[in-house]
């Protein structure tokens, strides 16, 4: 029997978690709210520029055709960008990227091909460390940041670009979670390089799109942004996720806190009991023995 | 009949309204644009965006640059980056026109792609500097 002492220790330790863990579910919840109303604003622009790319990409092909559009012909080296978040206490948020990347990897590496890693954010690199190390190369991090803007998925498109041009990738995937609802998050792949082009486009009225200056300068200017709008999605989708799993992570932690305080309560309360009663026992019976 | 104007950037919606015309910084100069205008896609340079009413002037945002697409009763505009002109500063304007400048002095002539960027950028800042110049 532990006595009264260390119970009531464990108590207030089990308390202080609690409280703790309650707060956290809060400010996840308020950050939950904020992520995804930023994810809601930039969907018009991913919505608009999916449609646009439709139009003048099946006016290009050939040789000619952009690096991004069409990759680079091969597909030996894969450049795989796993998003996760900076921080844990998420449930299982981090791990299941790092999981789904490392399947990847190895179904990838079976078929004889390159991997190259690129993880944006600390935990995923942590984790993939431990048995891709040899295949990271920079990483991306957004420790200590309030909030990610879309400059920042300019700057990693920007670096995957450079990549793609230079023939360190063939073909580049990002792999996230998707944010489906507070509770569930989908670990999802997504081809970046070659660009997948939106199919059933709707055919515009009036026939013909006049493009100026033409099809192939303005598709330069456009697959470069599409790319960074595509890696800033991932990153919203990833951050709304983050605080949705954290949010249910730390929800089921104050719960169980508040169990754990229930067992603990009634165990203090019957040592506590236990020994009024040898104590009344010891009094009796030295009364009764005089 | 009206043109129905809608300016995004990557971040958010910035308007989305009907106008009597509006005017687009075209890659290969201004573009006007009234209703029942022939489909097309331009490439848009830094420069402003002017809604017109009754041959005035009501709105005008800066955009460094972007895309812009026109169906008959529709404008799109895909700005990398919109600020009204009535919210722009000078004095950062001409900061960053220097900052251009300076990018664009350091590079190296023999990279063609680097120099076209920082062309580019020079041209955008120039006209945020004179968009805030001319209220």
């Amino acid at each position: 029997m532990p006595s009264l002492k260390s119970l009531r220790v464990r108590i207030n330790s089990v308390k202080s978690t609690q409280k703790i863990t309650s707060a956290m579910k809060m400010v996840a919840a308020s950050k939950l709210r904020r992520a995804q109303t930023q994810a809601e604003a930039a969907r018009p622009y991913a919505e608009r520029m999916e449609r646009m790319l439709g139009t003048l990409a099946a006016s290009v092909s050939g040789p000619s055709a952009p690096k991004l559009l069409v990759g680079t012909g091969k597909e030996q080296t894969h450049l795989l960008l796993p998003v996760t978040a900076d921080r844990g206490l998420a449930g299982a948020f981090n791990t299941n990227i790092g999981r789904l990347t490392r399947n990847i990897a190895r179904r990838l590496e079976a078929g004889g091909k390159t991997v190259r890693v690129m993880p944006i954010g600390r935990k995923g690199r942590d984790y993939l460390k431990r048995d891709l190390a040899s295949r990271i190369g920079e990483d991306v991090s957004f420790a200590g940041r309030k909030s990610i803007g879309y400059a920042d998925a300019e700057a990693i498109a920007a670096r995957v670009i450079a990549m793609v041009e230079a023939g360190e990738a063939d073909v580049v995937t990002i792999i996230y979670n998707r944010f489906h609802s507070v509770i569930s998050q989908i670990p999802t792949e997504t081809r970046l390089v070659p660009t997948p082009v939106p199919e059933n486009v709707p055919v515009q009225a009036g026939g013909i799109v006049e493009v100026e200056p033409d099809e192939a300068d303005v598709l330069a200017k456009l697959l470069p942004q599409n790319l960074a709008v595509q890696i800033y999605r991932a990153l919203l989708e990833s951050a709304a996720g983050e605080n949705g799993a954290r949010m249910t992570a730390m929800d089921n932690a104050t719960r169980n806190a508040g169990d754990m305080i229930k067992r603990l309560t009634l165990n203090y309360n019957r040592a506590r009991q236990a020994n009024i009663t040898r104590e009344l026992i010891e009094i009796i019976s030295g009364a009764e023995a005089v | 009949m009206p043109v129905d104007l809608e300016i995004v950037s990557p971040e958010k919606l910035l308007l989305a309204e009907p106008v009597e015309m509006v005017t687009l910084p075209a890659a290969e100069g201004e573009l006007g644009v009234l209703p029942g205008h022939a489909p097309m896609i331009v490439l848009l340079r830094g420069g402003t965006v002017r809604t017109w009413e009754g041959g005035k002037v009501v709105q005008s945002l800066y955009v460094s640059g972007g895309f812009a697409e026109i169906t008959g009763a529709k404008v799109t505009v895909l700005a990398n980056a919109a600020t009204p002109v009535a919210d722009l500063s000078r004095a950062e304007a001409e900061k960053k026109l220097a900052a251009a400048e300076s990018a664009y002095a350091a590079l190296d002539r023999n990279d063609m792609a680097a120099t076209l960027a920082a062309m580019d950028a020079i041209q955008a800042a120039r006209a945020m500097v004179e968009a805030a110049a001319a209220p």
